[in-house]
């Protein structure tokens, strides 16, 4: 685990190349093969773009990320290469274009190393539903990563990668970097460009970071970020730099301990853990105060309405009409359509289409749908509220460390509840960052999560940098 | 609102998903468990309280109609599971059993 700072200074010290650091991932990859962790490997490709990219250090028109290596989710497409989603049902798919996201890496001369895998579509907190296996964690294989993104978190956590790009919808990027102990951010709904990330839930959907510190975090922030004519949803609003916000000044911070996020649901181990952070703000001249959001309890209802009536709207799309799986002879078109994706799908997915296809249908719209559109304006207003007197809120980013393979995998409430601290922050379309915060008594990484106003990921970047380097 | 066996087999037919016997039982029993914590929702005052879609400000995007690069059919048809020359090829649509 070498963070982008230290492979620079080895990079300009001679001591290493490109190329080397690709090989070193590479051969990573290889003995971890056990892990699971990814779809696809770009063996050869990478190493000749890292080679390209030696050549442009030497004279000295390297882009930014020039040395870094990066993993993405199988979820976003990098041209020419399979993009499965963790299903059959796209098993075979090869992009036909690069994400927005992965376009700007690979001009910042960042290399792409190969596909993480996930759970199938996105829909998932443990990476134990995907169609090719479950992702193991890094510490001890009897436990799950945490999820969607499963694989993106080990990929950094494991040295795979120097850093992953992941998505997250009610928390798949959050969640996995808190369980593997790694950092990773969802930024504001609309900073990140969507093009080139199979739809989930368009209205939650973003791309973001996992790498091993903030700064990190901060740098791909920096590359990917800012409008995109191929996404109407990106939003116009200038991108700052990152990097150079992270000054550790937190004196007269106002910082939100929003307290129906340590309630009983909370393990007392996390809570102590997140408390001692809190402390050392406190002594550095933060101003902590208790601040209330009223509809934190709704969050995780709304988002299994909202998320998964916008999936089975997206999926509808897997017909096995133009691309995918396609059932052998069907008889006619429906029974191709029907068969298709009765066998292309998996359970988890599934059993989403069906809510989300009922709480959709005639004579329940209103009851669900609306409803939960109507709570998601209350859960928004509660976090509008809050950063009036606060400038970020911190919180748990799980309410548990990670779990054992199997333990909630036959009981789907429980399993939704696994994203408890983190779907809000998707529904209000903020930006959230967990960082690590400790281990429990098993050895079990802990992760805090800052969230922070609409666009502002600098402050929140600022203070999870402060947090990461002061226990 | 409990769902019935009934339900799931009229939802499986709008999102065009088949389901054996048992996974009908299973499912109906999952989608109460999570139709009955939703329903907590119920509890909230929501009058007077307008629907949310868009959490930051976005307008309609205008762009001028002029044409640009796109895939070319090769291309678009580089994934399909049958095709022609230049379409997709699919089992017949008319006089099917659902026409």
């Amino acid at each position: 685990m070498k963070s982008f700072d230290i492979l620079r200074q080895e990079l300009s010290a001679g001591t290493t190349s490109c190329e080397k650091i690709a090989q070193t991932y590479l051969a990573a990859i290889d003995n971890g093969k056990h892990l699971n962790t990814f779809l696809s490997v770009f063996a050869e490709k990478a190493r000749l773009n890292a080679v390209a990219i030696d050549k442009k250090l030497k004279s000295g028109k390297a882009g930014p990320l020039a040395g870094m290596v990066v993993s993405v989710k199988d979820v976003i497409c990098v041209k020419d290469e399979r993009v499965t989603c963790g299903s059959r049902i796209l098993e075979n798919f090869v992009s036909l274009y690069d994400a927005t996201a992965v376009s700007r890496l690979k001009a910042a001369d960042a290399v792409i190393i190969g596909k993480c895998n996930m759970d199938e579509f996105a829909m998932g907190s443990s990476t134990e539903n995907s169609a090719f296996g479950r992702v193991k964690l890094p510490q001890d294989g009897a436990r799950i990563p945490g999820g969607s993104s499963g694989g993106s978190a080990v990929a950094v956590r494991a040295g795979m990668s120097t850093t992953s790009l992941g998505s997250d919808t009610g928390g798949s990027i959050r969640q996995p970097a808190a369980l593997t102990g790694v950092v990773g951010m969802k930024p504001t709904y609309g900073r990140v460009s969507r093009y080139g990330l199979v739809a989930f839930a368009s209205s939650l959907d973003c791309i973001g970071p996992f790498g091993v510190c903030v700064k990190d975090v901060a740098a791909v922030l920096k590359v990917i970020a800012g409008h995109d004519e191929n996404d109407s949803t990106s939003a116009v609003v200038p991108v700052p730099d990152y990097v150079s916000s992270l000054t550790k000044d937190i004196q007269g911070l106002r910082v939100g301990l929003p307290k129906e996020y340590y309630g009983s649901a909370l393990n007392t181990e996390i809570r102590e853990a997140v408390e001692r952070k809190i402390e050392s703000l406190r002594k550095n001249g933060a101003n902590v105060v208790e601040v209330s959001l009223p509809s934190t309890d709704y969050c995780i209802a709304t988002y299994y309405i909202l998320a998964t009536a916008e999936a089975s709207s997206n999926l509808a799309r897997y017909d096995g009409a133009r691309y995918g799986y396609r059932s052998q002879n069907p008889e006619d078109l429906m029974e191709m359509y029907v068969e298709s994706r009765t066998n292309g799908f998996g359970a988890e997915v599934k059993r989403r289409i069906m809510l989300g296809t009922y709480v959709l249908s005639a004579g329940y719209y209103d009851a669900y749908y609306k409803k939960g559109q109507i709570v998601r304006r209350l859960i928004y207003d509660d976090f509008h509220r809050a950063f009036e007197k606060v400038d970020v809120l911190i919180t748990p980013t799980s309410p548990t460390t990670a779990f054992r393979a199997g333990e909630k995998a036959d009981d789907p409430l429980q399993m939704y509840l696994s994203d408890i601290y983190t779907t809000s922050a998707n529904l209000a379309g903020i930006p959230g960052i967990s960082v690590p915060c400790g281990n429990d008594k098993q050895g079990l990484p802990i992760g805090l999560q800052v969230l922070g106003k609409h666009f502002d990921e600098a402050t929140v970047l600022k203070v999870a940098d402060f947090l990461e380097t002061n226990v | 609102m409990a769902v019935t066996m009934k339900d799931v087999e009229y939802i499986a037919k709008l999102a065009r998903l088949k389901f054996t016997e048992e996974e009908k039982q299973k499912l109906t029993h999952e989608l109460n468990d999570i139709l009955n914590y939703i329903d907590q929702l119920n509890k909230i005052d929501t009058s007077n309280v307008e629907p949310l879609s868009h959490v930051i400000d976005v307008k309609n995007v205008f762009r001028e109609d002029v044409v640009k690069p796109g895939l070319t059919s090769a291309e678009a048809l580089k994934n399909a599971p049958a095709k022609t020359e230049k379409f997709f090829k699919v089992p017949k649509v008319i006089g099917g059993k659902d026409a």
